[in-house]
Parts: C-alpha cells; structure tokens; sequence
C-alpha cells in the first residue's frame, strides 16, 4: 500500500512505507495479536503523523511563526459496547506494544477465546483533496505576502480601521489504520486556515470584524480574486464599519431570514448533533426512534457529504478506515438516516456511513459531521426578505451550541439586520438565536434557490475533541425564533 | 494497573531535558530561549446503564520553545526529546524567527525579578496515582447507580465519568529560571437522563450533571452523593418552559456566577488593554462594578486547583486584586503585556502552552463571598430568574454586549417555582458588574475559577413575545 504524493521526506510519516520506522502489514498483525490477547471482539491501528505552522500579523508586523509535528499511535480494543484505548508517542515496538497491551485490558476476564485476525487489505481510498502543492512546502515568505496583502487591504478599505490581525494556519496530517477485521487504510490530509480581523473606531465607538476561509487546499485557493488575501481583509473591514452604526436589537419571537453558507451552523447544531448516531444509539438524542418520521418542514433536505471537493471537512477516509460518502439525513422532512461510526453502526446493522472521525491519534473515533447541508429550494431570496414585516437578517455567526437531549440549541450573531417592511435597516449589535432545534426545522416555510457552502473555518468541537468541518444553506427563513436583544 | 508517580525525579529529569534545550538554542544561534516541557498521563474510565463503556490509559511528554534573535521570535513544538531531534528542533526554530519582524517588547524578563525559589503549594496527591482502572470504574459505576436508583423518572443516563490527570512541568530560561512542580486532579462527573412528558403532545429528554473534582483522593465527595444530587438537579428541569419576555432581576448559581466571573477576567488583563479590546480600557482605579465585587486572583493557595509556584515568564507569583470593592485595580499582566503597557513590572501572571507566547491568565480566581445566605438572598428576590446553566458565547469584549442563553427556575415571593428554558439574558457587562446588589456566603473553590451566588437587580429576559399569553 503506498501513498504518491510530491511530499518532500521531511513532510512524510515517519510510519510511511520507506520511512524511519516504517509499518507493515507484518507489524500490524502482531500488535492486533497483543491487543486481543485478553479476549477483545475488534481492535485497530491508528498511525497519526502531523506537521502544522502557523503565522500571525498584528500591528502591520510579522509577530510570530510558529511550527509543530506530532506523531503518535492509538490503539483501540472493543468488547461489546466497551472501548479500551491507549497511546504511545514512541514508535519503538516495546512502547507499541505495551499500548496495544493497554487498551487490551478492557476485556480481561471475559473468559472468551482470542478472536482472529483478517487478512489485512488494503480500502479504495477516493480523491477528494489532491493538493498538488500543499501550503507546507512553500517557502514562508509568501505566505507572509498574504498576511501583508490582507492588512493592507484592510486598512486601505476604511481611514476608521484602526486595528487588523491576519493569520494563517497550514496543517498536514498523515494517517495509517489496520484493523481486526482485517481493513487497511491511509491517506494525507491537507488543510489551511486563512483569518482576518478589524477594528473600526468612530467618535469613541468601537466595533470588530472578521473574515476568512480555506479548506483542503494549497496556495491556490488564492487565485480566486473573490477570496484572495485582501478581499478577506475588505469583508474583515466592511463588518467592522457597518456594525459601527449597529443599534440594540430587539427581544422576543419573530420571523428570522438566514443569508446563505454561514448559517449553516444553524443547521449543524440545531439538527446536525442530534442526528450523530451515537446519541441515537444511547437513546439521549431527542431524534432518537424518529427513522422514517416527519421531523422537519416538507422543504428541508439535510445532507451530510464528505466528498464535497477540497472542502474543509472533506475525508477520502474516515478515521476508523471506511470511505467518505454522501449521506442524506432528511429527505423532504423526513428523517431518513443518522450518521455512523463502526460502533453505532454495528449497533443498527447497516452499514458504516465514514462519519467515524478523530481529533488525533489521542482520542477513541465518535460519529461526527463533515460537510453538512440543508438543500437550496425554489423562492427568490430576495422575495423571502421582502415577506417579511418585521424580524432579523442573520448574516454573520461566531459559533453555537446545541443541549443534544432536549435539541434546545443557542447561537451567536456577529452581523444581523432588522428587516422592516421587506427591507434591510439598521445594522444590529451581537445578538444570540435562541431556539429548539425540532422546532426551528418545522417552521422553516421558504427556502431560496440560492445554495452556498460556506468559505471553510469551522471547527466543530464534541467530548473535547475538535474536528474540521464545514456547512451550507440557501437563504431560509424562519417563521418564528426568539431573539437575545435588550429591547424588551 | 495503576498510573506512574510523578516523583522529584522526573521533575528534576525534565528540567534537565528543558536547560539541555535552552543550552542547544543558544548554541543554534538564539540570542535567549525559553523552554517548557511537559509530562502528563490520564486514566479515563467511563461507565453507561452499568457496565464500562471506556477505560483510557496513556502518557505523554512535549517540549515547548520559544527562542528570540534580534527581536525576533518563533515557537515550536514536539514530543521527541532525544538530543539529536533537540538540536534539529533548535535549528530549524531559529531559521523560522528570521522570518518574523523585531518586536521591542519580545524581550525575556530581567534576570534579577526571576523567581529564585518555588514555594511548596502541595498540589500533588500520590493516592491519586494509586488508582486502578478497576478502582475507578467502580466509583463510577456507584453513581451511576445511585443517580438512577433515586428516582423512577432517571430513565437512561449519558454516564459517569471517574477520571485523573497527573502531570510534571518544568521550566527554563536563558536569563537562569530553571524550576518544575508536578501536580494531580481526579474527578467524578455523573449525567443522568429523564423523559419529560410534561407536554405529551412534545416529550422532550432533559440531561443534567453533577460533579466532584479535587487535587486530593480523600477530598472527592462520595460517589453516592454526586449521584443523588445530579438526578435531583436533572429531575427538578422537568416542565421547563419559557416566560414572557421582560426585564427582571437575576440570580446567578455558584456554576453559572464563575462563568461571569471568567468573562471579568477576559476584559481585564494586559492583553485585552494593549490591543484596546477592552472595554474596560483607561478604567483601572475607577468603580466599574457595585461595590459588593471583590475579584483576586491567587496562585498561592495550598492544594488549590488552579494554584502555581512560578508564572509563565519565570517570575514569582503573587496574589492579584482584579477588582477591589468595585474599584478596577491595574490588570493583569505577563512581561510582554506589562512593557506594551509602559508598566514598570508584570503582575507574575503569564501563563503558557507548549507551543505558544506566554500571555495573562487566571490562576485561582475567585470572587469573595458575602455575609448573606443563599436562601436569605432567595427571600429577598420577589420575582426574576435563578439561572443554573448558560449557554452560547454572546459576548463582545470592545462593547461589553452581553447576551447569553440561560436555564433555571422561575422566582416567585422569594421561591424558586417551576424551571424554565429557551430564554437569554442579556445587558451591558458594565450594566451586570454595577447591578450586582447582592452576594451570599456559598463559595467553594472546587474549580480554579470560583464565584458565590449573586444577584444582578435587572437584564433583560428574552422569551415569548409579551403578547402572547
């Protein structure tokens, strides 16, 4: 099994075939030996190797570079519903071992005979990242070239800009997996992070702003003048200047419009959460026994897709070994699938749907997201803003989060406009969406043909684990939500 | 198999391995270095309706250097300590500093300020290294079981959670701070589940928690009793529904009045003030808050959670007033911030990550309690909110616009009546600090942040329109 990639030797995995300490099938099969010895059902490998550096700009000077490598292996040994899990950051095989030995333990005194292991195979591995020339490999300056573009352009944007940072994040990761069952899988993860903030000041005021994107990509993703290094400082500045003006926003329940690709996020807590099988599993999701039920407004289609083209949570393979796909959630309100890892989804005897991910070779693989979508419809977004009387255009978010059990989930607002009379007034300050997450689905009454995928710099973090992922809508709006304003 | 004790001689191993570093940066070209490194194992044992779900096992060790040349600065990170990875490291980081831009205020600390002894704060249990993973699936299994013995309505349960961290750091500079402490933490975490049919036409599943969390083995609460009062906690938010929307008084739970507490801290420090996002800025000696607040920050506390001999820069620590009787004091601050400040001196409060800059934290922060009880403060509440969770991250520190999601109970003559959810509270910050009007005597310093329960006299409450009934 090999991996061709342009990589130079220091980018590689010092695990890969032809490395330092280099692991074959040989290797593998006898730690799985060792980590079934006590009597576990499943285990597996999972080589972990990472290069990151990152560069940061404040006050019109390069500040800090940064660089970082971690390498590691992760052993897991199910019984049942039982995990065992250990790591080593020492590829010497006396520490491997012991790992494997570790993680083993969870089956002691089960009384049952070894189990065996398959023949080790290599997966299909799909493409859905080829990076030529990842961010990695090119020389520091030009990535310094970027930082210095963005500020510029921020500052060039307002004489009220009074402040820019700009940073840049490249990272690439290098996995290698055998399992029990007698899988072997590997691929190399590329992903860059591109950010911009701005403060504007008038007469005492302040206000801030952000911009930014990415995704599984190399230098190339600049070449795109819409989201080259100074279009992300212009937007950084343009929030800032028009949240100057922004006045207290309202309090209580109206309709709501969502700007297409960032409200996403809406959708990843307000559903996306819920539908991860392992609460379904558990029975402690509030879309648990809801399979082939209405759950939603017959508009929305909600699609999980891991192989949506160099986007930030796109994965060839998923950190259990099993392929990235398309997964739909919703179909026309209804609930049609959940998204699995191999635990959960051995649990509902399917199949496992390459939604089993991991921070690092730290941390036991739990159902996650990856791209996830509601589906654009057929109203003209600008007919959705003028139905409205009075309620709020949510255009730009700093995060959320969801109470899994009950779906009741919060997120925050950085750039939102009070519709008055079907349209657009006063920008509004930071205000947070309060709702539940059912609920909100079925009082979506209008979708727009104008489906976007956000511009990737979301991190989606669950049990302490942090994992790339990426969202997208069209415009949607919401007949009803309750706003976090002042004026009562 | 129990966890390995981190004795004096793995401290004294890894400030070897951090001067070694020091010397080989230097010896890289590196006009100073400082080096952190990090040694660390968990043991996490987690149990679902009975039996074990996880049992997670594992140490670590990372080394953190930060070098300086002509101004210039870069960090790095890695976990192989072997010299000749060291000297790879040592070179490679002083290469990247060439790229970055003199900073002026980059500079190390005066080596005559850098801490020349480590006081003893006893942050170190070896009982806690002593656990088994038996041991500890045990404690969980009880509370497990305690929580969903105590009431039928506990239908499931996302687990229990019995876990320990126990770590070494080690620290050195060019400018002569060598120094290490080691420390541990054990905690136990129970979070049962109810069905809440209250509305049949919308049965909702309703999560709580409860939690115990010490230095120290013999300090945890018993298994049994964190159990108990999770399921209560749970079971008392069955029915939660909203209000109408209005301005009211708040009352903050001690688990909720830390997270105000932490938000203080945030726009408080040498950071925030250098970079002008604050909007505390040019307020310190002025009254920012109602002069019931008294915030310090304490590294010196004995077995304390969030306790530290030395700070991130090398510097000894020292108790902090943050704020006194509502009176902004000067902030917090690390060397860099302190210099970006004009200041004469840090206030010893720099913390740092492997594979960071140092910069202010926290390290036992805590608000000081007041003369009343909780209840008395309760009575004293005729109608508004006690909010137990807060959800979300509504804060804009330049602003202090403040609005968060929150979960409670609904207060009536003094009582807490039926829980409430769905709702946000929100006001200026600078409005929340000056209506605080009332503190009680319940602190406890389980965490490193720690805060009593408060009242804030009015914000406003976001829930059903005022219309509807």
């Amino acid at each position: 099994m090999t991996i061709t990639t342009t990589l130079p030797p220091a980018l590689r995995a010092p695990f890969a075939a032809g490395g330092a300490s280099a692991i074959d099938a040989a290797i593998a099969n006898k730690l799985l030996g060792i980590a079934l010895e006590a009597g576990g059902d499943y285990a597996d490998l999972y080589f972990e190797f990472r290069v990151s550096a990152d560069y940061a700009l404040e006050e019109e000077q390069i500040r800090t570079l940064g660089r970082g490598i971690t390498l590691g292996l992760g052993v897991r040994v199910t019984k049942g519903d039982a995990t065992g899990y250990a790591y080593c950051e020492d590829l010497a095989w006396e520490k491997m071992a012991h790992a494997a030995r570790t993680a083993g333990q969870i089956a002691a005194g089960g009384g049952h005979a070894p189990v065996g292991i398959a023949a080790l195979a290599s997966v299909p591995t799909p493409s859905f990242y080829a990076v030529p020339t990842p961010s990695l490999v090119v020389p520091a300056q030009d990535k310094l070239a970027l930082l210095r573009a963005a500020d510029k352009a921020a500052r060039a944007y307002d004489p009220r800009i009074v402040k820019v940072q700009a940073s840049f994040a490249e990272s690439i990761r290098e996995v290698l997996l055998f399992t029990s069952d007698g899988r072997m899988a590997t691929d190399i993860q590329p992903l860059m992070r591109f950010g911009v903030s701005a403060v504007a000041e008038q007469a005492g005021k302040r206000q801030g702003g952000s911009g930014g994107g990415g995704g599984r990509y190399g230098l190339d993703y600049f070449a795109d003048a819409k989201r080259d290094a100074a279009a992300h400082g212009r937007e950084a500045a343009r929030v800032a200047i028009a949240m100057l003006d922004a006045r207290e926003a309202p309090a209580g329940e109206m309709p709501v419009v969502l700007a297409p690709g960032d409200s996403g996020i809406l959708l990843h807590e307000a559903v996306g959460h819920g539908l991860e099988a392992d609460f379904n599993r558990k029975e402690t999701s509030n879309y648990s026994g809801q399979l082939g039920k209405p759950v939603a407004s017959p508009l929305c289609t909600v699609v999980d897709d891991a192989t949506i083209e160099s986007s930030r949570g796109a994965v060839n393979v998923d950190d259990e070994g099993y392929a990235g796909q398309r997964n739909v959630l919703i179909e026309n309100g209804v609930l049609v699938g959940y998204m699995h890892d191999r635990l959960s989804a051995k649990h509902f005897g399917i199949k496992p749907t390459g939604n089993g991910r991991r921070e690092s070779f730290r941390s036991m693989p739990l159902p996650r997201m990856t791209n996830t979508s509601l589906m654009g419809g057929k109203d003209n977004p600008e007919d959705i803003i003028k139905s409205v009387k009075r309620g709020i255009y949510a255009k730009r978010f700093s995060g959320g989060q969801v109470n899994i059990s009950n779906g009741d989930f919060l997120f925050s607002l950085t750039e939102s406009y009070l519709i008055e009379d079907g349209k657009l007034t006063a920008p509004l300050k930071g205000v947070n969406l309060i709702g539940n997450g059912p609920e909100v689905l079925r009082r979506v009454d209008m979708l727009g043909s104008d489906f976007e995928l956000s511009d990737g710099i979301w991190t989606c973090g669950k049990d302490g684990q942090s994992v790339p992922v990426n969202v997208g809508t069209p415009t949607v709006r919401i007949a009803s939500i309750t706003v976090g304003g002042t004026q009562a | 198999m129990s966890g390995v004790q981190v004795t004096n001689e793995t401290i004294k191993e890894l400030c070897d391995v951090a001067k070694l570093a020091v010397e080989l940066a230097k010896k890289a070209g590196a006009d100073d270095a400082e080096v952190l490194v990090r040694d660390g194992s968990e043991l996490t044992a987690k149990v679902r309706l009975g039996e074990p779900e996880l049992v997670q096992e594992a140490g670590s060790r990372a080394l953190g250097l930060r070098v300086l040349r002509g101004g210039k600065r870069a960090v790095t990170y890695t976990s192989d300590l072997r010299r000749e990875a060291l000297e790879a490291l040592c070179k490679e980081t002083v290469t990247l500093a060439d790229h970055a831009e003199p900073d002026e205020f980059a500079r190390p600390p005066d080596p005559s300020l850098l801490a020349t002894s480590i006081p003893e704060l006893d942050l170190y249990d070896p009982k806690v290294a002593e656990v088994d993973a038996a041991w500890a699936l045990k404690q969980a299994i009880a509370g497990e079981a305690a929580a969903r013995k105590h009431d039928k309505r506990v239908t499931n349960s996302e687990g229990a959670t019995w876990s320990r961290v126990l770590g070494a750091t080690a620290f050195a500079t060019s400018g002569g701070f060598v120094g290490g402490y080691r420390g541990s933490y054990a905690s136990l975490v129970v979070e049962p589940l109810c069905d809440d049919t209250t509305d049949p036409s919308t049965p909702k599943k309703r999560n709580g928690y409860w939690w115990t969390a010490s230095r120290f083995l013999a300090e945890l609460e018993a298994a049994e009793a964190i159990g108990i009062e999770a399921a209560r906690r749970t079971l008392a938010t069955l029915g939660s529904k909203k209000v109408a929307t209005q301005e009211c008084p708040i009352v903050f739970d001690p688990e909720v009045a830390r997270a105000i507490v932490g938000t203080v801290f945030s726009v408080a420090n040498g950071s925030s003030f250098w970079r002008k996002s604050s909007y505390l800025v040019g307020k310190e000696g002025e009254v920012v808050a109602s002069p019931l607040v008294t915030l310090v920050d304490d590294p010196l506390i004995p077995r304390a959670p969030g306790s530290r001999p030395f700070d991130g820069d090398g510097l000894p620590t020292r108790k902090n007033f943050v704020i006194d009787k509502g009176v902004l004091a000067p902030v917090l601050c690390d060397v860099y911030s302190a210099r970006k400040l004009g200041r004469a001196q840090s206030t010893g409060s720099a913390g740092r990550g492997i594979g960071g800059n140092p910069g202010p934290t926290t390290s036992n922060l805590i608000m000081q309690p007041g003369s009343m009880s909780r209840e008395a403060l309760l009575r004293d509440t005729k109608r508004g909110l006690y909010v137990t969770q807060l959800m979300g991250f509504g804060f804009n520190p330049v602003t202090g616009d403040f609005s968060r999601g929150a979960q409670g109970f609904w207060i009536e003559d003094g009582a807490l009546t039926f829980p409430v959810s769905e709702v946000t509270i929100a006001a200026n910050f600078d409005e929340i600090l000056k209506r605080i009007d009332a503190v009680a005597d319940d602190l406890q310093l389980r965490s490193s942040t720690a805060a009593p329960t408060f009242r804030v006299s009015h914000m406003t409450l976001a829930g059903t329109s005022a219309a509807q009934p």
